[in-house]
Formats: structure tokens, C-alpha cells, sequence
């Protein structure tokens, strides 16, 4: 089965074309159905009393009074909790030597973090639940708190979990070529070091829980924000030592997640715990201050790297050392080894070179844990490698394109394998630069920013090249043991009326995935998009699969639900053959009608043909088949993973008096192989983007030396905001995996891989003629002073 | 969070509003945009507290030219502020502030009044009424008194305003001719808490020079206004700003970084009002 996917005309066209999201009115009238939005009978709301201290021990904890408030049912200590649901570790057997301590959905003898949740309240309502909490009394003694990323290891610093030995949660080197030999005998060596700020996803809908014990059927049903809903079946069950087939998760509409709903969090896991123990519906709904101070943080990170070329400008070798702190624990059960580890894979990867060293030390630290968020490893690896290459260009007195002409890896390399083992099917780096360079008029900028110069105005450009890593085969979890699937299933059925319900295991967060596998689901099949129902979120009525995460939902799900629309095409026309007594091969569907695939002409519309297989199979022939319901599932086997790339520009002015930064104008062309929905693609990039931005010039969690977060709200905490985006113009090439019929790649990641690369590279650009140069995200109005000794 | 139980009394009119907040010594909060108030009740920072609801109190709204003087009621919405021509031409420097205020939702809602009671240092009114030498007239069960500005503003979201006295109304000094006003902000987004501020008005008597953003309070700075009513330059006068801010470290901004950017204003305010008739619409 082919599809002439470069022919626009051909029938039922849906894959390639903007189509409207199914869901969009609903959401737009507010008739969506999230998590909080569902009220239960005889259900109860938790309040949780998180730690005040970065770390102290538990010493006495004093219930009486909160118990006896109006309302409250029940409260809950880490001890209690403990009796319901076992501890878990979270380690990976393919992260060698990555080590952390058993976590409870509650803190234990100690509290590691501010914001760790100690005491759980359990009241009729929420308000009376956090009247309960506020009169839980915990005596603590404060423990020395370790904040510093660089001396987490000495010996003089204290432990954060003794019985590890260290606060070293997992390191990873890795060397390919002369390095030393390269760097001692290279033209020219630059050295950087840079920073990544701290920060968090900040999504609308808060992360959000309500489980549903019934004891009478022994069935756990669990209502939840979550991006992975069989992943956490699989984790509910596991730790609450019940059947996997008696836990349900079900995921219903989601105010975006950008991995930070794709984590076990221990207040979550309280929450399912408490209706195991009280037999009641309870639920739980992250407030903002909860969210900022226990949601998963990212991108804490510190490097210090080089560059080795020669003097044409050819880059002979990368060497990094990246340094991050994960907070106390490990997430579980994806790690936190996983970002740190991303960027010894990520870093050069658009680059043709020969030696390469990399390595990532994770430490510990009594912060709130990070893990995966948007774009995992990709912000950190682009704002090395491409700072790093910009520098090399600024010493060579290369223009930063040329630098980039000399060193991308050629189009017609591929298959290729990068200096950090990461195997490449198919890319278009220089394809992709020369489409930059068109859309943004490279060398009329160039010519505006010198003529503004004299005028005092300084305005710069940057230029970032990428990879992204997307649909992810087992190699990313599955082989270190976490019950994470990498294949994903999609079943499509067609009912009596013609119409189609596809039901899949990848989900939908408010990105478009139900609007994408629907017009893939249309155009299989054969109907119009109208007509086809997706349904996802909830592990007991769709294939089973993983989710949402490292951009799969479309390359793994979109090819899933292909696979499967064809076969139920097929199984319609077998059918159709049978009653119009002709070949099924010689028989189309086309908008909802059988009809001749020579001629084109009509021969019956599909809810005859329904109407005679559900309700007069008495006319067809005994032994035909008639199966319309066909289920197909997906993955990866020729790639570990599925490389994406592209290039970015920003363009923008900096105020030199005050440090300010006005961005103009962003650009990105990227390659994810087959673009189903050009629009739901180009908002992709350009929501990505816009986070990338904020990690670039806004977004930072202000931690101070006891571990208290200081900017945990929205007018401290900076996310990006409309009025301060610039235009953003977005530009496709399209190389097609050859894995898949489809030849979709992620797509959901690349805006936020090299928008911040982008971001540095042109702040650095502006303040070349002023000696300025800054590093350290984000790049904030003191730090753009200070480094062109303003103040 | 959730707020906890509280009170919740509408006011009929000023009067009845007056001796609900003498009845309720000191207990209760006067609700009026609710713009702050709201949501400190909800992070459960303003306690277990009594709302005296004066919205469909009418005696504090409105805005009208009384001789020389712009009165404005405590009541009057940061959206009537910037759209209202009165304010454009007899208090331009108001004017030029309100559309900075946060948000369209918030400014739909926030009062002047409210504004001025919370006192936040790094909001835009306090620092107008201030550099305008404006009189906050409040009220309570002895009567009605008028404050100075710059007597009103005591500290960190503390003002001279009595437990049982609340704002009803603003008096300021309508802009004479060949006045000039001008507010500029730096602020990292629209709509955020500006790094600094400054409010500049330059009369005839002299100039006045307030900021906002760099202190406990919104201040006067009574050093550069000095420089520059002996016309010194520009530089001259930020060079001095010094003697009268002294700005906090925060997670925004180092003191240092406050203190330049208040010069960077300083320079840019007054040479925008040598450039061109600011203020006068």
C-alpha cells in the first residue's frame, strides 16, 4: 500500500492539509472536561502540609487540632500513607551507576525539599481541608541544605541521603577520538562556560487528581492530567500492590503538560493512596504555589566547554563538562539522569567533527527535583554547541553562516552517525539554512544592522542549527526496565451509519493530536474528517501505548492509526466486493462512498454497506469476513530514535542603557519528515518557541542559600507573555522517515531546542562592537550591564 | 489555596460605610477593585478578615475640575483614569501611569483609592500623587481630613490612613500652563511591576521628581529635584540620585541595577520634557 502523498489532488487528501481541530469549538466554549471539572459522589479533597524547611528532620507531628476542624475526615501522615503504598527508587539498569533513595508519597523521617508534602488533610472541601492544614502541627530540626551544584561532591559538603555516600546520582562520560591529541595541535581553541537557569513548565491547568476507590469491585478508577495515562496504571498498580487490570486511568481534557505530566508525583500518589484507604472518591488540584514549588523543574545546569578548529574554520573537536542538580530524588520512573545524559548525546549533533568528549555529572540537591520538560537536554546541548561555534567564527573573523556552511553535516551524508553514537537517517541542515536565510533576508538584515549601528542602535542576529530527538524507540526507557511503551496502538471500527471511531493510545494535551489522527483516520478510511470520532485517555477502552512525550504522538500514533484505517478500508472493500459482486481491488472508498477505482463512480455509500453487515448479515455470504473493526500497532525498530533538525533566527535590539531586550523578529525552519497539519505543526514550533524564549530572557527559579524558593508566583516568576513575542515565520523541509508509510518525525520539541541558542547568539551579536558577551540564561537587564560594564 | 470563611457586609452609602468600619475595630477591610485584597484573602495572608463592600458606594466616584483643583473619587477604575479627558489635561502625568497599571482585567477592576491604601511601593499612583503634591482626603467617624501626599506614604504598604478612616477621594493641583508631566517605567513585561519608575513635573515653582519600584515607598527625590531647579544638567541631576533612593537586592534586579535604571529615567524624563511638550494634550 502506497500513498501519492505529493499529488494534492488525490482523493480524500487530508494528510498535508490544515484541517480544523475537533475539538477547538468545545474547548472555546468552555465545554471541556478537565480533571477538577469532575465531581463524584461522596467525594473528598485533599490539602497537603509541605515542608517550610530545604531540609530537616521530622521530629513530631501533632494532628489533634487540625482533626477536630468542621469537615475534615481524616489525616494522613507519611507513616499512614506508607501502610497503602510502597516506596519507589528511581533508577534505570541502562543509566549505569545512576543511584537514589526510596521516595514515599509522603516525607518520612526527613523533608528534603521546601514544598515536599508531610501531612495529608482530608475534608469534604478544599477550603476546609486547608483549614485542617494550617493547624497541623510538625516540630522540625533543620538540616544543613545543600544548594550549590559545583560543591555538591566535596567532602566537606554535607549528605543529602547518607546511605548513598555521596550526592552523586549519576555520571556519564563519554569520549570519541584523539580528543587531547586534537586540542593540544588545533589552530584555534575557544573556551566558554555557560549557564541554564532553573526553571518550570507553568501549565494553565495545574497538575490535577481524582481517584476513585471502590472497594465492592476492587477497582481503582483515576481521573488525571496526565500525558502517560498507562504509564501511571502500571505505577498505581505496582505500588499499590494491586492487578494492573483493576486500575484504570482516564484522561480526559488537559491544559497542557510540556513533560511535566509525565512524572510519578508523590502528593498524586497520596491522593490514590487516601481513596484506597477511605474507600471515597478524592481529589487533589495543584494551586499555583504547590505548582511552582513541587512541580518538576529543568535546566539546571552549568558547563564548562570548548571548541577546537582549524584555521578555515573546520571544528576538529567539542569538549564538555556539563554539571546539573536534580533536587533530592531522582523522578521517578523516567530518572533525572535523562536531561544530563541528553546533552552528552545532543552536543556537535548538527556537526561534521572527528573528537568529541562529553560528560555529565548529576548531583543532588534540596531543591524541588527536575526531570524530563520540553525539549529534554536539547536548549542546554544547541546553547553549548552553537555559542561555541559562533565564538570559534568570532575568532576566525568568519561571518557565523559561513562558519555553519564549512561545518554542517552535508545533505547527502546520510545515513550517517554522529560523534556521540547518535545514528542519523536522513537530515537537511544546509537545506534548511538556505530556506533561513531566504525567508529572513540574512544579508539585507545584515546590511540594516550595520547602517543602525552608526546611529547608535544595537541590534543583533542569531543563528542556531539543531537536532531533535523524536519518536523514541524502547532504547529510551524500555530498556532500563521502566514499564514505559515505546509502541503505540490506534483501533478504528466503522458503525452502521458509515461513520468511524479511532480509538489510540498516544494523547492529547491541548496540542492538536485527536485534530491529527483524525485526518489521518479520514484519509486511510476514506471519509470525510467530519465522520471520524478519536477517542483517547483511558486505558481500558484504547490499544495500549505510551502517551505523550519525546514528540512521538504523530510518528508513532499517526502511523498506528494509518496502518489501521487501511486495514479497515481494506476489510470495507471486502465486504463491498462481496455485495457488488466485483474484485475489492478494483473498488475505492472515496468521502464516504464505495465507488470504482478506474472510473471514480459511485457504487454505494458506506451506511448501506453498514446497514447490511450490522443488521442484515443474513444476505451476505456465510463465510465472508466482516470484521470492521481493525487495530494496528507501531514501532520503531530501524533507528533508536527518530532525528529531526533545523535552523533558527532571532533578530533584536539591545537597549545598552538599561539592559533591555526587544525582540524583533524570530525565524525556523525545521524538518520533521511528513507534515500532516501544516498549521498545527507551525503553532507547535512557534509555542515552542515561545518557551525557549522565556528560558532565553525571562524564566528562572530563584532559589536562596537555605533552599527556599523565592519567586514562586506569577508576577515573580517570569513566563513569556504575548506583547513582548516577536513574529515568528516558520519554514518546512520535508525529509520522510523510511521507517514508517506516513514519514512523520516529532515535530513538538524543535522550538524550544534552539530558540535560546538563537536568543544568546544574537544578544552576543548586538554587543560584539562593545566587548559585551553574556552566557548565563536568562539574559536579564543586570546581566547585560554588567557584561558591558554598565552600573 | 481557598480563602478561609470571612465577612462580607455591602455598603449603602459613605456613611454606612464609615460606621461599618468603626463598628468593626479595625477588623474588617475595605473591598473595593479587590485587585490585591482578593487575592491575599486567598493565599490566606490577610487572615480571617471582614469585607466592607463600598462598590455601589456612588459619593466616591466620579471626576470633575473644581477651580484649580482635579478632584477624583477613591472609587474611580485605573480604565476611567486613563480614559477620562479631565485627567488627560489636568493630570497628564496620571494619565501617562494608569495604562501601565498591570493588566486590561486588572484596570477594569483596580481603584485609585484601593491603589493609594495598599500602598505598594512599586505601583504607579502612590509615585504620581507624590511628584503632583497631591491631597488624599479621608474620612472617618471624627470627620473628613486631608493628607499630603508625601505625609501619607509612611512605609512598606503602611500609610497614615487610621483603622477606621478610609480614602474618599484624590485632590490634585490641575496642571497650570506650561506645566509639563511625563511617567515612564521600565518593566521586564507589559503589565509587570517596573524595575523603576519615575513620575516627573516640572511647574513653574519647580520641579518634582518621584519614583517608584526602588524603595519601601515610592519617594521624592528631593536631591535631583534640587539640581535641576539650579538647572543643572541631566547627568548632573541623576548623578545625585543616589541621596535619594536606596534600592533593595531582589530576585529582579540588584540594587545597583535599580539605581542606573532610575538614572537612565531620570535623564531620559527630563529630556523629554526639554524635547517637546509633554503633558499637554
Amino acid at each position: 500500500m502506497t500513498i501519492n502523498f505529493g499529488n494534492p489532488d488525490r482523493p480524500n487528501s487530508y494528510i498535508g492539509r490544515t484541517v480544523p481541530r475537533p475539538n477547538a469549538r468545545r474547548l472555546v466554549e468552555g465545554r471541556g472536561r478537565y480533571v477538577d471539572d469532575i465531581v463524584l459522589p461522596r467525594m473528598l479533597h485533599v490539602a497537603f502540609v509541605r515542608s517550610p524547611h530545604g531540609h530537616a528532620r521530622i521530629l513530631a507531628i501533632d494532628t489533634g487540632a487540625a482533626s477536630a476542624v468542621p469537615g475534615v475526615r481524616r489525616v494522613f501522615t507519611g507513616a499512614d500513607i506508607a501502610e497503602f503504598c510502597s516506596p519507589w527508587v528511581a533508577v534505570l539498569a541502562h543509566l549505569k551507576g545512576l543511584k537514589s533513595a526510596p521516595q514515599h508519597p509522603l516525607a518520612m523521617e526527613r523533608a528534603t525539599w521546601t514544598g515536599e508534602a508531610v501531612v495529608a488533610v482530608v475534608a469534604d472541601t478544599r477550603a476546609a481541608a486547608e483549614d485542617g492544614a494550617a493547624l497541623v502541627e510538625v516540630e522540625y530540626e533543620t538540616l544543613p541544605v545543600v544548594t550549590d551544584i559545583r560543591t555538591a561532591l566535596d567532602e566537606t559538603t554535607p549528605l543529602i541521603h547518607s546511605e548513598l555516600g555521596d550526592n552523586l546520582a549519576f555520571r556519564r562520560l563519554h569520549e570519541h577520538g584523539e580528543v587531547d591529541a586534537v586540542f593540544a595541535g588545533a589552530h584555534t581553541v575557544v573556551e566558554a562556560s555557560f549557564k541554564t537557569a532553573r526553571h518550570t513548565g507553568v501549565c494553565v491547568e495545574p497538575r490535577s487528581i481524582l481517584a476513585d476507590y471502590n472497594p465492592a469491585e476492587g477497582q481503582m478508577t483515576v481521573y488525571h492530567s496526565t500525558q502517560a495515562p498507562h504509564m501511571m496504571q502500571s505505577v498505581i498498580a505496582q505500588h499499590l500492590d494491586m492487578p494492573e487490570g483493576r486500575v484504570r486511568v482516564i484522561c480526559g481534557d488537559v491544559g497542557g503538560s510540556y513533560g511535566i505530566k509525565v512524572h510519578v508525583y508523590p502528593d498524586e500518589m497520596a491522593t490514590v493512596a487516601i481513596s484506597r484507604a477511605m474507600g471515597r472518591p478524592v481529589k487533589f488540584i495543584a494551586d499555583r504555589i504547590e505548582s511552582f514549588a513541587t512541580d518538576i523543574h529543568a535546566r539546571d545546569h552549568e558547563i564548562d566547554a570548548r571548541i577546537a578548529v582549524d584555521g578555515d574554520g573546520r571544528i576538529l573537536g567539542i569538549d564538555v563538562d556539563d554539571w546539573t542538580g536534580i533536587g533530592p530524588y531522582s523522578v521517578y520512573p523516567r530518572t533525572s539522569a535523562i536531561e544530563g545524559n541528553q546533552v552528552v548525546n545532543l552536543c556537535g549533533g548538527p556537526y561534521d567533527f572527528a573528537a568529541y568528549r562529553a560528560r555529565t555529572t548529576v548531583v543532588l540537591q534540596n531543591k524541588a527535583p527536575t526531570c524530563q520538560y520540553r525539549a529534554v537536554g536539547h536548549p542546554i546541548a544547541v546553547a553549548i554547541t552553537e555559542g561555541l561555534v559562533d565564538f570559534a567564527a568570532e575568532a576566525l573573523g568568519l561571518d557565523p553562516v559561513e562558519m555553519r556552511r564549512r561545518n554542517l553535516i552535508r545533505d547527502d551524508a546520510y545515513p550517517c552517525t554522529s560523534p556521540a553514537n547518535m545514528r542519523f537517517e536522513g537530515l537537511s541542515h544546509h537545506a534548511s539554512l538556505t530556506k533561513l536565510l531566504e525567508l529572513m533576508d540574512y544579508d539585507g538584515l545584515r546590511a540594516e544592522q550595520a547602517a543602525l549601528r552608526e546611529k547608535g542602535i544595537h541590534r543583533g542576529i542569531g543563528i542556531a542549527s539543531f537536532i531533535e530527538l523524536t519518536n523514541p524507540s524502547p532504547f529510551m526507557y524500555g530498556i532500563g526496565g521502566a514499564r514505559i511503551s515505546a509502541q503505540d496502538g490506534c483501533t478504528v471500527r466503522m458503525d452502521p451509519d458509515g461513520s468511524v471511531v479511532a480509538m489510540s493510545g498516544v494523547t492529547e494535551q491541548g496540542q492538536g493530536t485527536e485534530a491529527m489522527l483524525s485526518q489521518i483516520v479520514a484519509e486511510a478510511v476514506g471519509v470525510p474528517v467530519t465522520r471520524v470520532k478519536v477517542v483517547t485517555g483511558d486505558t481500558q477502552t484504547t490499544p495500549y501505548g505510551g502517551g505523550t512525550w519525546a514528540s512521538r504522538g504523530a510518528g508513532i500514533g499517526g502511523e498506528a492509526a494509518l496502518q489501521a484505517g487501511l486495514a479497515l478500508k481494506d476489510s470495507i472493500l471486502t465486504v463491498a466486493g462481496s455485495m457488488l459482486q466485483c474484485a475489492p481491488d478494483g473498488l475505492d472508498i472515496v468521502d464516504g462512498q464505495v465507488c470504482d477505482k478506474a472510473g471514480g463512480e459511485a457504487r454505494m455509500p458506506l451506511e448501506e454497506l453498514g446497514r447490511i453487515v450490522y443488521f442484515r448479515g443474513d444476505t451476505l455470504p456465510k463465510d465472508l469476513p466482516r470484521e470492521l473493526v481493525q487495530t494496528r500497532h507501531f514501532i520503531t525498530s530501524d533507528y533508536p530514535f527518530a532525528f529531526t533538525n533545523g535552523v533558527q533566527a532571532s533578530y533584536l535590539e539591545v537597549d545598552t542603557e538599561t539592559g533591555f531586550v526587544k525582540l524583533l523578529k524570530h525565524w525556523c525552519v525545521e524538518d520533521c519528515g511528513r507534515v500532516i497539519n501544516p498549521q498545527l505543526v507551525d503553532e507547535q514550533i512557534r509555542g515552542g518557541i515561545v518557551q525557549g524564549l522565556g528560558g532565553a530572557l525571562f524564566e528562572e527559579c530563584h532559589y536562596d542559600e537555605d533552599g527556599q524558593l523565592l519567586n514562586a508566583n506569577m508576577a515573580d516568576y517570569l513566563v513569556p507573555m504575548a506583547a513582548e513575542m516577536p513574529d515568528m515565520v516558520i519554514g518546512h523541509v520535508e525529509t520522510p522517515t523510511q521507517e514508517s508509510l506516513l514519514g512523520a518525525k516529532g515535530a513538538g520539541e524543535a522550538g524550544t531546542a534552539g530558540a535560546p541558542a538563537a536568543v544568546m547568539n544574537a544578544v552576543n551579536d548586538a554587543l560584539r562592537p562593545l566587548g559585551g558577551r553574556v552566557t548565563q540564561m536568562p539574559f536579564t537587564p543586570a546581566r547585560i550591564l554588567a557584561s558591558i560594564g554598565v552600573e | 489555596m481557598k480563602a478561609a470563611a470571612a465577612g462580607y457586609v455591602r455598603a449603602n452609602d459613605l456613611s454606612h460605610a464609615i460606621s461599618l468600619l468603626a463598628a468593626s475595630e479595625g477588623q474588617a477591610r475595605v473591598l473595593a477593585g479587590g485587585q490585591s485584597l482578593i487575592a491575599s484573602l486567598n493565599l490566606r495572608l490577610a487572615g480571617e478578615t471582614a469585607l466592607i463592600d463600598i462598590n455601589g458606594v456612588t459619593e466616591l466616584c466620579g471626576i470633575a475640575l473644581d477651580g484649580d483643583v482635579l478632584r477624583i473619587g477613591a472609587l474611580t477604575r485605573h480604565r476611567e483614569l486613563a480614559t477620562s479627558d479631565l485627567v488627560a489635561r489636568h493630570a497628564p502625568a496620571i494619565s501617562q501611569a494608569a495604562p501601565l497599571i498591570a493588566h486590561a482585567a486588572i484596570r477594569n477592576r483596580g481603584t485609585i483609592g484601593g491603589s493609594l491604601a495598599y500602598a505598594d511601593p512599586a505601583a504607579e499612583l502612590p509615585a504620581c500623587m507624590i511628584a503632583l503634591d497631591a491631597t488624599i482626603v479621608v474620612q472617618g467617624p471624627a470627620g473628613r481630613r486631608g493628607v499630603r501626599a508625601t505625609d501619607f506614604f509612611i512605609d512598606l504598604f503602611t500609610t497614615d490612613l487610621g483603622e477606621d478612616e478610609m480614602i474618599v477621594a484624590i485632590e490634585v493641583p490641575a496642571c497650570a500652563p506650561g506645566e509639563r508631566q511625563v511617567t515612564m517605567e521600565l518593566a521586564r513585561r507589559s503589565g509587570d511591576y517596573a524595575l523603576a519608575g519615575i513620575v516627573l513635573v516640572r511647574r513653574e515653582n519647580g520641579a518634582r521628581v518621584a519614583f517608584f519600584g526602588v524603595g519601601p515607598t515610592a519617594v521624592l527625590a528631593r536631591a535631583a529635584m534640587a539640581v535641576i531647579d539650579r538647572e543643572g544638567s541631566p547627568d548632573e541631576a541623576a548623578a545625585v540620585l543616589d541621596q535619594d533612593i536606596q534600592p533593595l537586592d531582589d530576585v529582579h534586579a540588584p540594587a545597583s541595577v535599580r539605581l542606573h535604571l532610575a538614572r537612565v529615567l531620570l535623564r531620559r524624563a527630563l529630556n523629554a520634557t526639554l524635547a517637546a511638550e509633554v503633558g499637554h494634550v
